[in-house]
């Protein structure tokens, strides 16, 4: 007997697919026929290798750099190090306080120190040996509390703490007859994108100007922080989206660009750099590692009073986007619940542990676990069931979050726990469908025994922000041709697999009746979409090609009011025809209409302003709220300590389905990245030096271990949304990893409060 | 500098000239000719001894479809077919392929129609940014062909030694039984 997939029925849609339709992707035949070119795939001939040279340790004064035994190496043509970084040696999201090279002292293991470039890979690797770096090791800073505490020296110029921020709201002093306290930790997640970081830089002659064809997610951020390091302006440094192969937050920041660029200006010919799997796991950041207290007071009825918090994240060596991944953990503190008084104090610091920045949902996974965790206290300590606790502290649109913030989203939290209850459990009886030894924690190879498998249940509910916060503009960019009856979009938005380049076709296709939407090339030859992170480009770019669209079809119905004399007013699209309302047997094809006429509109969409948070965390610093419920059934061996997670329920808040078949595959993407984040995988650090940096010690969700997965999708078109529909991105990896947890604890009745949860958690 | 496979073959038991051999094959520039019947063509290329099959596919030919995903054999990416059997190709030389038969994911497709494991993860959403598509697309023809007819469970431990990280794996299974049942 089977399990089911998912239960949630999805269409598959027409090829030329409307809004709302089941689109598949128009690069699906590309992918599925292997000529989809991603950033390793790129064919230049005559292109020379490069290779980065790596710190081995995780706080040392460089005492000797001596590359000139490299030189000696027949096919060596480059080597560069700080020296040679023409612009500002530094660079960074939010503080550009990351050198490009190492120069007097190296912060973290895998820190570049040098690069070069040869005709082939096994050679850039003798080089890179034949490099000596002599080092005066210091003493590295691993404990992130001794950042805070200023009991360890600066390690950076700009010090220890990257940022400081309390939430101070309501009452600080009010509290209730129900106190629970708890203390939670969370490992250092990898992104574990499946295609390595690749790059190929084309120099221009001369050195004028360089070409640079990346995986990346974030066009414009990186040309800023490029053109600044190799001292070029804007306009001479050209990014081109190679193809992606997944990103998650791991491309956010900057990894082999500017060295590809560098050693291609340095030597006039082309040069691809490619990561293997251990470089990448050097060579981007992490999800912050975290520590986060939480004591929430409440009424004896389960009512928040009060919370009171403090977080410590381990942002490594280098600031990255560290400060707003603390501004969300902290704001995020109080979760989708009611709350008036609030006591929230959070330290992002620097390390000697490898940099950490964007992971999916960063700063909301930390403080959802937290939260979560505190749910159920308090459930355990009023008498009431983890869903009658929540429903009790729901929060809906109007409600003011602990920064003040009002909530003028669709807010329907209620809705996500009440719906994810209604999904049926699983029939699968504990421990699996017949004697199939493969269905049981730790599958066949570690030997459960039945009859001593426990089942548990646990709930996990999420607010999760969406779009840049404190103020930042992160507006989009689209361009729309109409022409000859097939339309063109061009925008510099990152696909990575999320599908956008999908739901741009549906909205060129649903508001200018065509068939045919062409998408240019994903380049930096138009202005700035911003990065595909925080669940924002179905938001920004959807609504900039939307408004493309719609300023290219008033066009339209200009053009074809003229050729009819009548108003355009009374025009609509209705198929793929131009009709006019009034007299509705007048119709021309858009394509007629549009023969031998050009029509083109470039639309900036920008989002509602935001604030800054002031020192008390007090401002409306978010843009939008996306909310989520899920429900983890698991079965856990309590004397092996491993667990089977069998079946994910979720309801999600998302505005409206664009395209269900990508929404659900959002859905369990996310979902599988949470249950890796609850069960198993975990960079595990040693005194700064990564111990698992490969697919056979970083342990990644498999076929065998991903639950079925019911899903509801829960659409009140958001009126603030261009249209309607929220991001759906992120939500789904957040509450489902404090969901397992909770049907971890459930199971065994043990307070487990680090994630991921490790055999010894359970049986020791 | 160009040896056959043979000529090395023969260079028996003297130990100093082995490791003379090997000495000279890890620095580079000792190659063999090798002929591999690739997606139908016969394929004569000069590699080195220790070329994986996945680069020699990727690099030498400029198939480039089979991906790499990690260094310890461990995501997939590179599945293809050697004699009809899915193999990972990071886990065998291009020398072993001498004389056989490979086929990558650029050879399923006949001109312009899909193979119908190709189809299929299209239609159900089998993959989202792709790069795991091509070994999961060629280890599921492999599933099928040995088994025509799979449950669920069986395309999921066939398939346990191929990671994707963004679709957590519904639609890709789907895509499979939607093809053998199609
Ligand atoms: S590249 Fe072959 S298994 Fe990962
Ligand atoms: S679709 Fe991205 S790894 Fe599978």
């Amino acid at each position: 007997m089977g399990y089911p997939v998912t239960d949630s029925e999805v269409l598959i849609g027409r090829r030329n697919g409307l809004i709302g339709d089941s689109v598949i992707r128009p690069d699906g035949v590309e992918k599925v026929r292997g000529e989809f070119r991603f950033a390793s795939d790129l064919p230049m001939e005559g292109a020379l290798w490069g290779a980065t040279l790596r710190s081995l340790h995780p706080h040392a004064r460089i005492k000797r750099l001596d590359v000139t035994p490299a030189w000696a190496i027949p096919g060596v043509e480059a080597i560069i190090t700080a020296e040679d970084v023409p612009g500002k040696s530094t660079y960074g999201l939010i503080f550009a306080d990351q050198p490009v090279f190492a120069s007097d002292v190296v912060r973290y293991v895998g820190e570049p120190i040098a690069a070069v470039a040869a005709d082939h890979p096994e050679t850039c690797r003798k080089a890179l040996a034949a490099i000596v770096v002599e080092y005066e090791l210091l003493e590295p800073l691993t404990d992130p509390e001794r950042a805070v505490d200023g009991s360890h020296p600066p390690i950076h110029p700009d010090g220890n703490v990257i940022r400081h921020q309390r939430v101070l709201c309501g009452d600080s002093s009010a509290t209730g007859p129900v106190v629970v306290e708890g203390s939670y930790e969370m490992g250092m997640q990898d992104q574990a994108f499946l295609g390595l970081e690749a790059a190929l830089a084309l120099p221009d002659p001369g050195g004028a100007g360089v070409e640079l064809h990346v995986a990346t997610q974030a066009m414009h951020e990186d040309l800023h922080q490029i053109a600044a390091c190799l001292g070029l302006p804007e306009d001479k440094v050209r990014l081109v989206l190679a193809g992606v192969g997944g990103a998650f937050g791991g491309r956010e920041d900057l990894s082999l660009q500017v060295h590809t660029c560098l050693l291609a200006l340095r030597t006039g010919r082309p040069v691809r750099v490619h990561y293997g799997r251990e470089e990448s796991f050097l060579g981007h950041i992490h999800r912050h590692p975290a520590t986060i207290w939480m004591r929430h007071h409440a009424t004896s009825d389960g009512r928040i009073v009060k919370i009171e918090a403090r977080f410590l994240l381990d942002g490594g060596a280098y600031a990255s986007t560290s400060s707003a991944v603390l501004v969300n953990a902290v704001t995020h503190a109080q979760g989708p619940y009611v709350c008036h008084n609030a006591v929230v104090d959070g330290w992002s610091v620097r390390t000697n542990n490898p940099p950490c920045g964007a992971m999916r949902g960063f700063g909301v996974v930390q403080a959802c676990f937290a939260h979560e965790g505190q749910m159920d206290k308090l459930a355990a300590a009023c008498g009431l069931s983890p869903v009658e606790v929540r429903l009790r502290n729901a929060m809906r649109t109007g409600d003011r979050l602990i920064t003040g913030q009002v909530i003028e989203n669709v807010a329907p939290v209620e809705r996500c726990i009440r719906e994810t209850d209604a999904l049926p459990l699983p029939d699968e009886p504990i421990g699996g469908y017949g004697d199939d030894p493969m269905r049981l924690p730790g599958g066949a190879g570690l030997t459960a025994d039945r009859s001593h498998i426990r089942r548990g249940i646990g709930w996990g509910v999420a607010i999760k922000n969406m779009m840049y916060s404190e103020g930042f503009d992160d507006y989009s960019t689209a361009r729309c041709v109409l022409e000859d009856g097939v339309a063109t979009l061009k925008f510099a938005t990152a696909e990575v697999g999320q599908g956008f380049v999908t739901i741009a076709q549906q909205i060129a296709r649903t508001l200018l009746g065509v068939d045919e939407v062409r998408l240019d090339r994903i380049d930096t030859t138009i202005g700035s979409a911003g990065s595909t992170s925080a669940s924002r480009q179905t938001w920004m770019s959807g609504g900039a090609v939307d408004m493309a669209c719609r300023r290219v079809r008033e066009r339209l119905f200009e053009h074809v009011g003229q050729l009819w004399a009548t108003d355009p007013i009374r025009l609509v699209i209705e198929g793929d025809c131009v009709v006019d309302t009034v007299d509705p047997a007048r119709r021309i094809s858009v394509s007629d209409a549009t023969s031998g006429v050009r029509l083109a509109e470039t639309a900036e969409y920008h989002h509602p302003p935001t604030e800054p948070l002031d020192e008390n965390g007090q401002g409306a610093c978010h843009t939008a709220f996306a909310f989520v419920a899920h429900r983890a059934v698991v079965d856990v061996d309590p004397q092996l300590g491993l667990v089977k997670v069998v079946q994910i329920a979720t309801a999600q808040d998302i505005g409206v389905a664009l395209n269900p078949l990508s929404v659900i595959g959002q859905l369990e993407g996310g979902i599988a990245q949470g249950l890796g984040l609850a069960v198993m995988e975990e960079i595990v650090m040693q005194d700064g030096r990564i111990r698992n940096p490969s697919f056979t010690d970083y342990l990644l969700p498999t076929f065998l271990d991903m639950p079925a997965v019911l899903a509801s999708l829960i659409e009140e078109p958001d009126p603030r949304a261009p249209l309607g529909a929220k991001g759906v991105g992120e939500p789904p990896c957040i509450s489902v990893t404090p969901a397992i947890v909770a049907a971890i604890r459930d199971a065994i009745g043990k307070d487990l409060h680090r994630v991921p949860v490790r055999p010894q958690d359970i049986c020791l | 500098m160009m040896h056959g496979l043979r000529k090395w073959g023969m260079m028996t038991s003297v130990i100093s000239e082995i490791s003379a051999l090997v000495g000279h094959v890890l620095s580079g520039g000792y190659t063999v000719q090798i002929t591999v019947n690739v997606n139908g063509t016969a394929q004569t290329s000069d590699v080195e001894p220790r070329q994986l099959l996945v680069h020699y596919v990727r690099e030498t030919l400029g198939l480039t479809g089979t991906n790499v995903g990690c260094d310890t054999s461990s995501c997939g990416a590179c599945t293809l077919h050697v004699n009809g059997q899915s193999t990972k190709s990071c886990t065998m030389l291009a020398v072993q392929a001498d004389g056989q038969s490979v086929t990558t994911i650029e050879g399923i497709a006949k001109g312009d129609e899909l193979h119908p494991m190709q189809k299929a993860f299209m239609e159900n959403h089998g993959l989202q940014c792709g790069y795991c598509t091509p070994g999961m697309v060629m280890a599921a023809i492999g599933i099928l062909d040995e088994n025509p007819k799979p449950t669920e469970d069986e395309v999921r431990v066939a398939l346990e030694g191929n990671l994707c990280r963004c679709t957590g794996y519904h639609n890709i299974v789907k895509s499979i039984l939607a093809c053998a049942n199609g």
